[in-house]
């Protein structure tokens, strides 16, 4: 299967999670996704060298995949395709901050080990909490949050536009791809002339298609302003919700529970 | 190019998530008020054509490695610099949230990388002048591979900017710069190339796209005041960002003299025009020393002493990381139980479902 076509499928994907019955699933589009940009600041706003603190952060996306009934392993598997450009600059820190800054046992820990540990964190963390965001709302239904949280009407009707569109111009890719790959002897490389001819066909059937769709519109009495219909209803549990979620946000990011917890315990041993 | 969460800091992903939100409301009002409704369509059409495209790899040159399109100058070329603008930030909102391409907050910063960099900036002081008004073959290879070097180093530019600014990497900024500047560099000449591919067959197949595209906007530079005004808040937004960065050891005069002569400063003469000099300075000053002045009365005093005065930052001592450690194990552990506890009460209340699979 090509790249194309692996692509399509994962759009769909992560969209007909979308279409489950859970009580994530149940709650206002609004309220999850103010509850996603408010867990991402949260997690960015922890200093270089703070990793525990992070820790108890993780509840979120958990709790959201386990009572949303989401596949971990799907999720987890597109957070691995993102990894290499953060891993790659994350790893100078333990190259260029090698100042002891803990004692596990015998041994001192670098503070570039920590602060590479911390990146690491926030980016599971981060990419997480994007992945359940679409994985328990779908993107129509972020789209229109968005709308109620204030994008400008133009630009969301474009991300619609966007969203319904991708899937039969990647399929068309897909399609020239196969047809090229079986008429190229084996050659599976597409050269530049050849990728010129390419894309510049696909960019014409484009233009001829946004010129069907917008006589279609015409036909159908588009006079020039959108209109987007408006099913949602923003209630006590959603309420609820987003303000449970950004007390505990602030409880991890000012106390460090961890920590709290460990002294906890060492005092009970003793 | 895309960068990920983990690397910034919140005052630069908001700033940037500002900046950007500005240029896109900008860009919106500009399309609504030029009347062109057919615009409605096409952006989001070709939104699906750019992300698309983007999946066809090409084989470089010369090298054994593929590359793909950004579509920065691409769509620039055929829409104009406001509707490429939207549709390259529409793409990118769709790759951040379905393929982890780029984070949430991040967004402000890849929006304006490789939308504003290429659109506004690229476009029109590079392609448009060497292409816009009477493409030829030679005209439109030279514009569109030369749109995109720049446009690709603005953004690589952008983002060790953005990422050192954030703090979070210990890469310093001369480092990160020959690291990320001369890959892109050689990408950009490859993408060139490529759009001057797909650039010069829409001309020989269609050339009326190409020629009416270039036709309907003015030759040169977009209006300079929204430009300006939008340099003008990113130049203030990094100043106060890169501010709370400011060391707080004595600069290389203050440090070298320190090592010299055991003073980081001149004694001052008591008499005479430089005393004058000094009382109406000190009188005059608002922000002794980049500082607020001290409650005491002691305005102008230098925040740190020498180098053996420095603030320790960050403060960590060796009773607390084993308070530490254990609490970290113990709260992945509570948090694995938890997500399991939800997940069988979860599973106990609604019954199974099977997957709402099917072709679309």
């Amino acid at each position: 299967m090509s790249h194309l076509e692996s692509a399509a499928l994962t759009l769909g994907g992560l969209d007909d999670l979308a279409r489950r019955h859970s009580a994530v699933h149940g709650l206002d589009a609004r309220a999850k996704t103010l509850a996603a940009l408010a867990f991402v600041v949260t997690v960015v706003s922890f200093r270089k060298h703070e990793l525990s603190g992070l820790l108890p952060l993780a509840l979120y996306p958990v709790g959201l995949i386990a009572v949303g009934g989401l596949p971990a392993s799907v999720l987890l598997k597109r957070m691995m395709l993102a990894v290499p450009f953060v891993l790659a600059v994350g790893a100078f820190n333990p190259l260029l901050d090698r100042a002891p800054l803990v004692h596990v046992g015998p041994y001192a820990v670098s503070g570039g080990w920590v602060s590479f540990a911390s990146i690491m964190v926030r980016f599971a963390l981060t990419v997480m909490a994007a992945l359940v965001l679409i994985a328990t709302t779908g993107f129509a239904q972020v789209c229109a949050a968005l709308e109620k949280l204030g994008l400008p009407r133009v630009f969301v009707v474009q991300l619609l536009f966007v969203y319904r569109y991708v899937f039969v111009l990647v399929e068309e890719a897909a399609r020239m791809v196969r047809a090229h790959n079986m008429r190229s002897g084996g050659r599976r490389r597409i050269g530049l002339k050849v990728f010129g001819s390419f894309v510049g066909q696909l960019l014409l059937r484009t233009l001829d298609r946004a010129d069907r769709v917008y006589r279609a519109m015409l036909c159908r009495g588009f006079d020039g302003k959108v209109r987007l219909a408006d099913r949602m209803e923003f209630g006590l549990p959603d309420g609820a919700f987003v303000l449970g979620c950004i007390g505990f946000f602030l409880l991890c990011r000012f106390c460090n529970l961890p920590h709290a917890l460990g002294t906890a315990i060492l005092e009970v041993l003793r | 190019m895309h960068m990920a969460d983990a690397l910034i800091s919140p005052a630069v992903g908001g700033t940037m998530l500002a900046v950007s939100a500005g240029l896109g409301a900008y860009s919106a009002h500009r399309i609504r008020a030029s009347g062109d409704e057919k615009k409605v369509p096409l952006m989001g059409v070709m939104g699906a054509f750019v992300f698309a495209a983007q999946m066809i790899n090409f084989s470089i040159p010369g090298t054994g490695s593929s590359g793909h399109i950004g579509g920065g100058i691409l769509l620039a070329a055929l829409l104009g610099p406001y509707a490429g603008f939207l549709t390259i930030a529409s793409v990118l909102i769709v790759q951040a949230l379905f393929f982890a391409d780029g984070g949430l907050l991040a967004l402000g910063c890849n929006v304006f990388n490789m939308g504003f960099l290429p659109c506004f900036v690229a476009y029109p002081l590079v392609y448009n002048v060497i292409a816009g008004r009477a493409p030829t073959r030679g005209r439109l290879i030279a514009g569109a591979t030369a749109g995109s070097i720049v446009g690709l180093l603005l953004g690589a530019l952008g983002v060790v900017l953005e990422t050192t600014a954030s703090g979070i990497t210990e890469l310093p900024f001369a480092t990160f710069v020959l690291l990320m500047l001369p890959i892109h560099l050689a990408i950009g000449v490859a993408e060139g190339l490529a759009t001057a591919a797909v650039v010069l067959f829409v001309w020989r197949a269609r050339p009326e796209v190409v020629e009416s595209a270039g036709a309907q906007r003015p030759i040169g530079p977009v209006p300079l005041r929204p430009l300006l005004v939008g340099l003008g808040v990113v130049a203030l937004a990094t100043a106060g960002m890169l501010s709370w960065f400011a060391s707080t050891h004595p600069d290389g005069l203050e440090w070298s003299m320190f090592r010299t002569s055991g003073r980081e400063k001149l004694e001052a003469r008591q008499d005479g025009v430089h005393a004058s000099a000094a009382r109406v300075q000190k009188t005059t000053a608002v922000l002794p020393d980049y500082g607020f002045p001290q409650k005491e009365g002691v305005a102008g005093e230098a925040p740190a002493t020498g180098p053996a005065g420095a603030e320790p930052w960050p403060a960590v001592s060796a009773g607390t990381s084993a308070a530490g450690i254990i609490g970290a194990a113990m709260t992945l552990l509570l948090v694995l139980l938890a997500g399991l506890a939800l997940r069988l009460r979860a599973r106990r209340q609604t019954p199974p479902q099977g997957d709402v699979g099917g072709k679309r």
